[in-house]
């Protein structure tokens, strides 16, 4: 296997009134596990059912009823560690994270604070062909979602609905190794990219799939660098969490307010309170969550309820077996069986269907030919129709089709766009289209002759032009071109042309 | 460690329990009994045992990924003070 190298991203510089400024980011990504059953109950996950409707009671924390764990979230959770090459832990254990809300009827989260299922792990965050920040895992551990309250119902009430509570979530936690707004959101890219690959979590964060909390800390330049060789805090700035943010654009937006009104704090003399702060996308600000503060005593201590989490090496190596190639392999693969570039190997390795589909097509094809056909065609028509991989109307190997047909000769790259509009429309084989419509390109250079023929005797003062001026010999191609209806074969017209004009 | 009467109420508050004012020296010397009979525990010598979990050899148990139960929003709201179009109504809460 070929390793591609990296070099790390320089990290984000915020000039202040003062001087320069670094940031430093960490980040903390609930990712809901993709089950059928919650992670203590036997009540469905499913999205979008009517309110209360997927709850047990032991959701409902009625009195008397014991958590018993999903095997599923589990092997989920282990699977998810492994494809982040963490340390998978055989002994975990769970904790009460006690605190009273509307949407946690238990007036606690079961989570794992002292005794993770996973350990240190570690992610290859790509800002750019040969650059990419290796960001550190701290853990990954295994929790229960609380419900969603709704406020805009009522004047005077708050609406609470318990289907969300205690589906399974994987809390993976990142070192502060993040050093810009571009940077972590790339940074979840490539997590939610991962867990797609793994099928562990379906990533979709307007459903509120993934959510990310954000530690945001500014320091001065060269701080960061002592943090790193010590991996003592106190060089570093006091951070502030944002809390649940579920965009892209919105984790950009709110680092950058944050790190600028922090560094405003400082640079006028004052401290970095440490505090949770929510963002406000209508107004592009942060703003301090009071009411957590309050409650952010947890109590934490062991869930009498549970026996501790002991899991069995062999099984752990059997989802290892079991785990899928993924996008860091899968790109350098591209990049060398194939022959392409860097970025059009992230560009086909970006989601795991679309990859799959493209070595259908290359299957037997030149890989870059492919590449490009299906970049620049297929995923070009795809966003403009606003179609998924998945619901592609054309197979993958009907699209090999054409491009063999091209790599062949029978077919221009020009008129096999022609060929692919239809066989995407209407479903035909590419080869009978070719056939049908007469789309054959002609290679018979008798045909292609008697039409430069033509072409010259019908235009004498443009060939005596062309004779002082051989660029002007492609106007000539073109000519033959459109009289053949684009089938001639260009390479062919080319020479048959210059020989006749005497070029 | 002791415990005073700012911690006592400090306590009562996080766990929602409605202490009065003149009640909160008796409560606060309740915790300090609790926890001298804790530091006294931990004059035991520990070093090398494993914290017990349970008193029976038994493996955490484990259910399938399978839906069992749902669809019944009537029974788990029937104890709510109120509730409306399905969900449990209650003062509002926003942040």
């Amino acid at each position: 296997m070929l390793d591609l190298t990296y070099d790390p991203p320089k990290p984000k510089v915020i000039a202040g009134a003062k001087h320069d400024w670094e940031l430093v980011i960490g980040m903390e990504v609930h990712a809901q596990v993709r089950s059928r059953a919650k992670l203590f109950s036997g009540a469905s996950t499913q999205f979008g059912a009517e309110p209360n409707s997927n709850v047990s009671f032991v959701d409902a924390a009625m009195p008397g009823m014991l958590p018993v764990i999903n095997e599923f979230c589990v092997e989920q959770a282990v699977r998810t560690g492994l494809g982040l090459k963490a340390q998978i832990n055989l002994w975990s254990a769970f904790d009460r994270k006690n605190y009273f809300y509307p949407d946690l009827p238990q007036g606690y989260q079961i989570s794992q604070l002292y005794h993770p299922i996973v350990g240190e792990g570690e992610i290859l965050v790509d800002m750019a062909p040969g650059v990419a920040r290796k960001v550190r895992i701290e853990r990954i551990h295994i929790e229960q979602d609380a419900g969603k309250s709704i406020h805009d119902m009522d004047p005077n009430m708050s609406f609470v609905d318990l289907n969300r509570t205690g589906v399974a979530l994987m809390e993976i936690v990142s070192r502060p190794d993040i050093r810009g707004p571009e940077e972590a959101a790339a940074y979840v890219t490539k997590l939610r990219q991962i867990l797609r690959y793994l099928g562990t979590c379906d990533g979709n964060m307007q459903n509120g799939s993934l959510r990310a909390d954000v530690n945001v800390s500014v320091c001065r330049p060269g701080a960061y660098e002592r943090y790193m060789e010590t991996q003592d805090f106190s060089h570093l700035g006091t951070r502030c969490e944002i809390k649940n943010m579920n965009s892209m654009r919105f984790i950009q937006q709110a680092i950058d307010y944050e790190a600028k009104r922090q560094i405003a704090i400082v640079e006028a003399g004052g401290e970095v309170v440490q505090e949770t702060r929510l963002y406000d996308p209508d107004k592009g600000e942060t703003r301090s969550m009071r009411s957590k503060e309050e409650a952010h005593d947890y109590r934490y201590f062991p869930d009498p309820d549970l026996l501790p989490l002991e899991i069995e090496q062999a099984w752990v190596d059997a989802i290892k077996a079991a785990l899928p190639e993924l996008p860091d392999e899968k790109k350098a693969r591209f990049v060398k069986d194939f022959g392409l570039s860097e970025y059009d190997a992230s560009v086909l390795t970006a989601e795991a269907e679309a990859a799959g589909y493209f070595e259908k097509v290359a299957a037997g094809n030149d890989g870059k030919l492919a590449a490009n056909w299906v970049i620049n065609e297929l995923f070009g028509r795809l966003k403009k129709d606003e179609c998924d991989i998945t619901d592609c109307p054309i197979p993958a190997d009907r699209l090999g089709q054409i491009v063999k047909l091209i790599t062949k000769g029978d077919i221009s790259g020009k008129i096999a766009k022609d060929v692919f509009d239809i066989a995407y429309t209407s479903g035909r084989e590419p080869e009978e289209i070719v056939e049908t419509e007469g789309m054959k390109q002609v290679t018979d250079t008798g045909a292609i002759e008697a039409a430069v023929d033509e072409v010259i005797a019908a235009n004498p003062a443009q060939v005596e032009k062309a004779r002082q001026n051989p660029k002007l010999a492609g106007w000539f191609v073109g000519q033959v071109m459109k009289a053949t209806g684009g089938k001639a074969n260009p390479k062919a017209v080319n020479e048959i042309v210059s020989a006749k004009l005497g070029l | 460690m002791s415990i005073d009467t700012d911690t006592a109420a400090r306590i009562a508050t996080l766990a929602r329990i409605k202490v009065e004012e003149d009640a909160l020296p008796e409560l606060a010397q309740e915790f300090n009994t609790i926890l001298g009979f804790i530091e006294q525990l931990g004059e035991v010598d520990v070093e090398g045992v494993e914290p017990m979990t349970s008193v029976t050899p038994m493996r955490l148990r484990r259910r399938e990924d399978v839906v069992t139960e749902g669809g019944q929003q009537d029974k788990v709201l029937s104890n709510a003070p109120d509730a409306r179009e399905g969900f449990f109504a209650v003062p509002k809460v926003v942040e």
